[in-house]
């Protein structure tokens, strides 16, 4: 069994409406993030990985398994998806129960996976209410509760941090790193793009049911060449800095930080402007402290690649 | 198809996963049981029931029950099985608990969690129709013992020697037999239109209307017709006048056994054709 997550030439059409467009991807273990505006085709993908909307064209493969394989897939992997309806007069305990009795295993089995995953999720005391009384939050928890019983090798999470609060979002953010951490594939869709762009290994970028871009978040940044990369340096004189390289014409833009002991450069060439840097650094006329990024996250790419509104700038 | 392809057939068939499937069958089955079986929204089924049982004990409590008047109750018993429950209670019934089955989980947007486990589709069906098929046959068939219970109850010992000693007992046995028949036949019905239409109800006055009509169809499409079959198996002949007369054609005689295979033969067609249906069915909770 392969280790990856395929999707060959993949288009899906709802009659005449286009969900997604020949999407080819290669997806291995880690955590990877879906980013796009409503509508462009994060839902149909995860819903094409597992097989509750069918390809009009393609193959889709989930470490070898195949979407209709449901027995095997299941059993692999968990989705949480972002209906926001569950079955009648369920309890919570009841819901994540019965979705693992469905697997065929002794009920002692289940009971004690249940009670783990209800943990896990920081829903004991809950757990025993109807899911009908919970709160939005709740109800996100007990859906990952289900989704993460069985010990899945694929998690897939549609929207996992809606309606949580920050708390509950940084304890699901560290509860994805730590299954990440185990070798699992994580699959996450979100507009909180400033959370999970700090656990993400690699995004993929979708708009209109078109792929954009995918890959590792920096190289993905890179190769936006068309929007020069801002980097903030800490230093002691950053007037002089900015000065220097605008001097050596490879920076565009230039903004004093608000404590007044860095500045915002901004390059269209990223390489050179290092090794001036490295060089105005070795010449000793600035003390540099610290050199970052500061446009390279998730939140810029979407907007540089796919625009605030959904259109590219 | 040769002897060998034959025997790698078998082998395939014999190698599949029959145990697993059984114990999630039953487990799905149990779910369905405790979600649907007593459910304040199915309060008009029950009703459906036991109207006729109320409007009986009514009878029991009101009227005098000379033995004379046994043989023209057994008529009434028979007509109120095959002109009420088969025509109507049952059909309407079945039309309730079986269109909630897959229809009513995609109108409340909760048939993906069933989906996304690991039970094959095919199991999830036929896990669905049986405890549709269970309710509906614990409700009809408890309604249809009650009403036979009352209905003879009043006759005193010439009413018990009746049941225990005449044809009564094996009058009963043919009501249920025909219930029990009618609840699987008109599920697997209702199950299979819930799948092909976002409001099976026009399609089910379809099929009412083709139920009413096919008596007097030819005898190649009265095989494609659940009453039909189950006219066969009454043990009490309804006569009856005017409109109703239509709903009680004498159509051509065909045995018990024959009737019974037919209709099962029918079910199991339904069924694999449902089958095929949920295999292909797609969730798009937005259309619903």
């Amino acid at each position: 069994m392969n280790d990856r997550i395929i999707f060959e030439d993949v288009s899906k059409f709802y009659g005449e409406v286009l969900g997604v467009n020949r999407i080819s991807l290669s997806i291995p273990p880690g955590i990877t993030t879906l980013v796009g505006p409503n509508g462009s085709g994060k839902t149909t993908i995860m819903n094409l990985m597992t097989g509750l909307v069918q390809p009009s064209n393609g193959r889709i493969s989930v470490l070898g398994l195949k979407p209709s394989d449901q027995m095997e897939l299941f059993s692999i992997l968990g989705y949480c998806t972002q209906f926001d309806f569950f079955p009648r007069g369920l309890t919570g305990w009841q819901f994540v129960l019965d979705g693992l009795m469905l697997h065929g295993m002794e009920e002692a089995m289940a009971v004690d996976l249940a009670q783990q995953a209800i943990e896990r999720v920081q829903l004991g005391d809950a757990a025993y209410r109807k899911i009908a009384g919970y709160s939005k939050g709740m109800r996100q928890k007990i859906r990952l509760a289900q989704a993460i019983a069985h010990h899945p090798r694929v998690l897939v999470l549609d929207e996992p941090l809606n309606g949580l609060d920050p708390m509950a979002r940084a304890e699901s953010i560290a509860l994805f790193e730590e299954l990440s951490r185990q070798g699992m594939h994580v699959l996450i869709s979100s507009h909180i793009l400033d959370e999970v762009d700090r656990i993400s290994d690699r995004v993929i970028l979708i708009t209109g049911g078109y792929l954009i871009a995918e890959g590792n978040i920096h190289q993905v940044r890179q190769e936006v060449h068309e929007k020069p990369m801002q980097v903030l340096i800490r230093c002691d004189r950053p007037e002089v800095l900015a000065s220097k390289m605008f001097a050596i014409n490879h920076c565009v833009e230039a903004r004093l930080h608000a404590d007044g002991k860095g500045v915002f450069l901004r390059t269209a060439d990223i390489d050179r402007f290092y090794s001036m840097l490295n060089g105005i650094a070795a010449d000793g006329l600035v003390k540099i402290d610290a050199v970052a990024p500061a446009d390279d996250d998730a939140n810029a790419i979407y907007e540089y690649l796919i625009g605030k509104d959904g259109s590219p700038s | 198809m040769t002897e060998m392809q034959l025997g790698d057939h078998a082998r395939k068939i014999a190698k599949q996963p029959w145990g697993l499937w059984w114990t999630q069958a039953q487990r799905l089955t149990r779910i369905e049981l405790r979600r649907n079986l007593f459910s304040w929204k199915a309060t008009w089924i029950y009703c459906l029931a036991f109207i006729p049982t109320a409007i009986i004990f009514i009878h029991l409590l009101v009227d005098s029950h000379p033995g004379f008047q046994m043989t023209e109750d057994t008529n009434i018993l028979a007509g109120i099985i095959q002109l009420y429950y088969i025509r109507l209670g049952v059909f309407f019934g079945c039309l309730g608990i079986f269109s909630r089955l897959i229809r009513g989980e995609m109108i409340e947007r909760s048939l993906h969690f069933y989906l996304l486990s690991p039970v094959r589709r095919e199991v999830l069906l036929l896990a669905k129709f049986a405890a549709g098929s269970i309710s509906a046959v614990f409700l009809f068939g408890s309604a249809v013992a009650a009403d036979f219970a009352l209905m003879y109850v009043g006759f005193g010992a010439a009413g018990r020697d009746y049941i225990f000693d005449g044809p009564g007992m094996g009058q009963l046995q043919a009501y249920l037999l025909i219930i029990v028949l009618a609840c699987f036949g008109y599920g697997a019905v209702f199950l299979l239109l819930s799948m092909m239409f976002r409001n099976p109800t026009p399609a089910a006055m379809l099929v009412l209307g083709w139920e009413t009509i096919n008596p007097v169809l030819p005898s190649l499409l009265q095989k494609i017709s659940v009453a039909s079959y189950l006219r066969h198996l009454m043990p009490v002949t309804v006569g009856a006048e005017g409109i109703f007369a239509l709903l009680t054609v004498e159509t051509e005689a065909v045995s018990g056994w024959a009737a019974t295979t037919g209709l099962l033969g029918l079910i199991v067609i339904v069924l694999i054709y449902s089958c095929y249906r949920i295999r292909k069915l797609e969730i798009r909770y937005s259309t619903e």
